[in-house]
């Protein structure tokens, strides 16, 4: 029998006593893993490798909320902008940048699913097609959404609401608060593999066809002072044909209102709403943000000069402003946590010095017994302190286990309140540190009960 | 010679500094093989010569010899290794540790050694004291009477040269006594082990041939 299994036995002899002194350990560890996990993972959400997007130009206005929202999917976008600005200015021929930008996909944002409150985020078919962290590009069963009405959704919608091809889903206008429920209906031809980002928990639809939805057209007053804040130039000519338009369209939203209301007295289903066949005129949509990534980097940094020169837009690098985030706030919080649950190993390793202590008090005769029966002075000592590394490094297993655990009932309630994808199961390095120093704990709990059985006077022990 | 003590002194120190005399031999031998029973009056310093002999207590002067080698000179880690592989022990109080079975009782006897667990020399003489079928039982599953057929197994693990017996069957009950005393006369003689055994009951000295009074060689009182 080895120090080991001698010191095994010994707690098993004592099972209760050395159960709970391990468990209290285990309870320091979980609580220590569940912040080191759940950090890890927010660190990572936030920091460069989980950000693809080169630049997000977006209305003037904080830059943290406009990355949060536009990447994260999380809080709210700000009044959003023309979509001439993207067309015209953004993507404008005439334009100094014009061969800078490798690509510039509009995405428009505020709507939420009407099953499970997901973002819904209307952009083209282009954003599936490049890569949404460095280096990752989407993969997807299915098609893009390429026809109006047609969306895409991420892993976590179609596992949370169990879609899948063909599952159908309606819109609902601007937070999960509004009951204002669109009638049109979105048809899902494309589901995502999962990626670890926001875009698990996004639905995604054709831009065209969130222009279509009833509603999301910009009154023809506001839609003319927002072109103008842009510096657009609007004749009343055109804002004359773009009120004739509006009123057609009015009218054909309000014949299917009708339709369905119909329907709903005479107590049949709902009829399915056929996609309008008007064009959305360029004037009536609007863009949250554009993802912008130039061909070279130092263009970037060109164009967000000229972007923010500008009084009504902004363009922002994500990844400095995530970093900042990571180190202001994210990073002292995890300090003071890690700080926290040290000090409950700490505790829990009081425990196990005054649970090991006291036996020892009992234990002077099992010592003496070894010594007479040729144990050296130096293999009780490891024996004890045997006994406190098995309590440390048991107690630290068991930790690591309960605070995956912990990490995987904290999932979906982090998930649901902040917006952010744990995997539970994802193993931070720095757990590895753990060890050494559950070691270390060890020996400093285990040396003077240890020194205690090195000290034993063997035959006064036996004669007691 | 299995053991052989030379103008052997022991004094305790008593709370008040005063040193109190113990042990004082001359002479005194045990022959390869020999079965010696030590008499003498209780707190005449019987355990303490054991203790001694076994090194677990250390003399102030004077030399042991055990199988020829000089165990009063070893340094202490060199006794303990001694200890475990050339003496056996069985005591009053059976000392068994309540945390292992029978057999692992055994066997830690064995791993102090620096040898191999023998498992299947521990499982023999478990066999031979007559617990072949409670060899996976914790003391306190055992009677007393039991309890010391394994103390007697475990001193024997080693196949030590010299066992010494502390009063064995003081703690066993009457009905025991003599099976005990048997086993541990045969136990010894079969494995060619020298005995030190003591007593103060005359019904167990009966059994022996040669039967030494302590205070007959120990004079504590007389000048060093
Ligand atoms: N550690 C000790 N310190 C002081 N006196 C002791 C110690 N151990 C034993 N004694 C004393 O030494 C004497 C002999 O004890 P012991 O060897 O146990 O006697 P026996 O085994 O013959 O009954 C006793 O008087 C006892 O009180
Ligand atoms: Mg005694």
């Amino acid at each position: 029998m080895n120090i080991l299994t001698i010191a095994y036995k010994s707690l098993r002899f004592r099972a209760l006593a050395s159960a709970l002194t391990a468990l209290s350990v285990a309870l320091g560890i979980m609580m220590m893993v569940a912040v080191l996990v759940i950090y890890g993972i927010v660190g990572e959400t936030f920091s460069q490798r989980s950000v693809g997007v080169g630049l997000v130009i977006g209305p003037k206005g904080s830059d943290l909320g406009m990355v949060l929202n536009s990447i994260y999917r999380v809080g709210r976008a700000g009044e959003p902008m023309p979509y001439a600005f993207y067309k015209d200015i953004l993507l404008g021929k005439d334009k100094e940048w014009a061969d800078w930008i490798d690509h510039a996909i509009p995405l428009t944002m505020g709507d939420v699913t009407e099953e499970g409150a997901f973002p819904i985020v209307g952009t083209t078919a282009e954003y599936f097609t490049v890569e949404y962290v460095p280096g990752r590009r989407f993969m997807m069963r299915g098609e893009l959404p390429l026809q109006p009405f047609e969306a895409v959704i991420g892993s976590r919608v179609a596992a949370h609401n169990g879609w899948d091809l063909g599952s159908e889903f309606r819109l609902v206008h601007g937070g999960a608060e509004s009951d204002h429920i669109h009638n049109e209906t979105f048809k899902v031809v494309g589901v995502l593999a999962a990626t670890g980002t926001a875009n698990d928990k996004t639905a995604f639809v054709n831009l065209d066809g969130f222009y279509m939805v009833a509603g999301h057209e910009k009154p023809v007053g506001e839609a003319v002072r927002r072109l103008r804040d842009f510096g657009f130039t609007v004749t009343p000519e055109r804002e004359a044909r773009l009120e004739r338009m509006a009123a057609h369209i009015q009218k054909e939203h309000e014949m299917t209102n009708r339709m369905l209301e119909e329907a709903k007295k005479a107590g049949q289903p709902p009829p399915k709403i056929v996609p309008h066949n008007h064009e959305t005129p360029d004037e009536f949509k609007e863009v949250s943000y554009i993802f912008v990534r130039t061909k070279k980097p130092s263009q970037s940094i060109f164009l967000t000069g000229l972007i923010n020169e500008g009084k009504i837009a902004q363009a922002i690098n994500p990844i400095p402003v995530m970093y900042q985030l990571m180190n202001d706030l994210v990073g002292n919080v995890r300090l003071v946590l890690l700080v926290l649950t040290g000090l409950i190993v700490v505790v829990a390793g009081v425990g196990i010095f005054v649970s090991i202590y006291n036996s020892m008090a009992d234990r002077r005769r099992e010592i003496a017994i070894m010594r007479s029966l040729g144990a050296h002075r130096m293999t009780v000592l490891g024996i004890i302190l045997g006994e406190a590394m098995l309590l440390c490094i048991g107690g630290g297993i068991l930790g690591l286990l309960l605070g995956h655990g912990l990490v995987v009932i904290a999932a979906p309630i982090v998930e649901a309140k902040a917006g952010l994808i744990l995997n539970p199961w994802k193993f931070e390095p720095v757990e590895l540190a753990l060890f050494p120093v559950l070691l270390i704990l060890a020996a400093a709990v285990g040396i003077l009960p240890g020194l205690t059985a090195y000290r034993t006077d063997v035959a006064q022990s036996l004669s007691e | 010679m299995s053991l052989s003590i030379r103008n052997l002194l022991k004094s305790y120190v008593e709370p008040d500094g005063r040193r109190l005399p113990i042990l004082n031999v001359k002479q005194f031998d045990i022959a390869s093989g020999e079965q010696v029973c030590l008499v003498g009056s209780s707190g005449c310093g019987k355990s303490t010569l054991l203790n001694v002999i076994s090194g677990i207590t250390t003399a102030d002067s004077g030399t042991i010899h055990i199988d020829g080698i000089e165990v009063t000179r070893l340094p202490e880690p060199s006794r303990d290794r001694f200890r475990a592989q050339k003496l056996g022990y069985v005591f009053q109080t059976f000392n068994l540790l309540p945390a292992f079975t029978a057999l692992e009782n055994v066997l830690l006897g064995m791993s102090f050694s620096g040898g191999k667990a023998d498992r299947k020399h521990a499982t023999e003489l478990l066999d031979r004291v007559g617990l072949k079928h409670r060899m996976h039982h914790r003391p306190t599953k055992l009677s007393v009477g039991e309890q010391q057929r394994v103390a007697v197994a475990r001193a024997l693990a080693n196949r030590p040269s010299l066992l010494l017996a502390d009063e064995p069957t003081a703690n066993v009950d009457s009905s025991n006594q003599d099976n005990i005393l048997k086993l541990i006369l045969e136990a010894s003689r079969e494995n060619n082990v020298s005995l030190l055994l003591v007593t103060h009951s005359p019904d167990v000295a009966k059994q022996f041939t040669r039967v030494d009074k302590l205070s007959d060689f120990n004079t504590p009182g007389a000048a060093a």
